[in-house]
């Protein structure tokens, strides 16, 4: 798993790379975590377009993340989803919560 | 015909990535398509995690899958095996949301185990450890294999 961020004053891009599960789930949540505080953007967005595999390990993730602009007021999206970690999200009906792009 | 792949590791995050490579790896004897074989994954990649997170919290224990596939019926059946804490109130364990690890857990492994394969079973005994069996159809294709 590798992470990478883009921050443009008021949206920081998180993108996520390789496989999501509960062995990487916390660094992606400590990394998320640390780009939120050090830019406090307004809306944060996370890029799943090159993770190859994610179990319900990363909804955590995502709703951590989730959680974590509501406290800021911040807008939140998760984007470029693919297909196998889609069907997760669906299966938990997370896009009645969260806004995919 | 059946066969039959046996393995046993231990209770190590990294091990999950193996775990669930090595059984799609024998999967694809039945010739699943791409969803299928992704379902498979990802439901043996939560049954590995609950051995990991919950079955053994505070130390080390071993892990064994046994996987069949029966090519005639077009059925893989995957065990996952633990000897840890076991599960004192199954129905709870399997409720969408229930967890008992924290935030950093979302309480949807069983959900996504169920919602992807097609029975899910569960036994288990508390301090004696936890069997859960997932399977799963896979489709014959057009003009058979």
């Amino acid at each position: 798993m590798t992470h990478t961020h883009s921050f443009n004053g008021t949206t920081a891009t998180v993108a996520l790379s390789g496989e999501l599960d509960s062995h990487s789930a916390r660094d992606s949540l400590q990394y998320i975590a640390n780009v939120v505080d050090l830019c406090l953007p307004q809306a944060l967005c996370l890029d799943l377009g090159a993770l190859s595999f994610m179990d319900s390990s990363g909804l955590a993730v995502v709703l951590g993340a989730y959680r974590r602009m509501r406290e800021l007021d911040g807008a939140f999206c998760v984007r470029n989803v693919p297909p196998q970690p889609m069907k997760v999200f669906s299966a938990v009906r997370l896009d009645r919560l969260i806004r995919f792009e | 015909m059946s066969d039959t792949l046996k393995m046993t590791f231990e209770s190590r995050s990294v091990n999950e990535g193996f775990a669930r490579a090595a059984v799609a790896a024998f999967a694809a004897r039945l010739d699943p398509n791409l969803e299928e074989l992704s379902d498979i994954k990802t439901a043996v990649s939560e049954a590995v995690t609950n051995c990991i997170v919950h079955a053994y919290p505070d130390e080390v224990g071993l892990i064994h899958i046994t996987v069949v596939t029966d090519a005639a019926a077009g059925v893989i059946r995957v065990s996952v095996r633990d000897s840890g804490v076991g599960i004192p109130d199954i129905a709870q364990a399997r409720t969408a949301m229930f967890t008992t690890g924290g935030a950093e857990r979302s309480g949807m492994g069983f959900t996504v185990m169920e919602s992807f394969m097609d029975d899910v079973r569960v036994r288990s005994r508390p301090g004696k450890g936890t069997t859960v069996t997932l399977t799963r159809r896979i489709t014959p294709r057009m003009g058979g294999r």
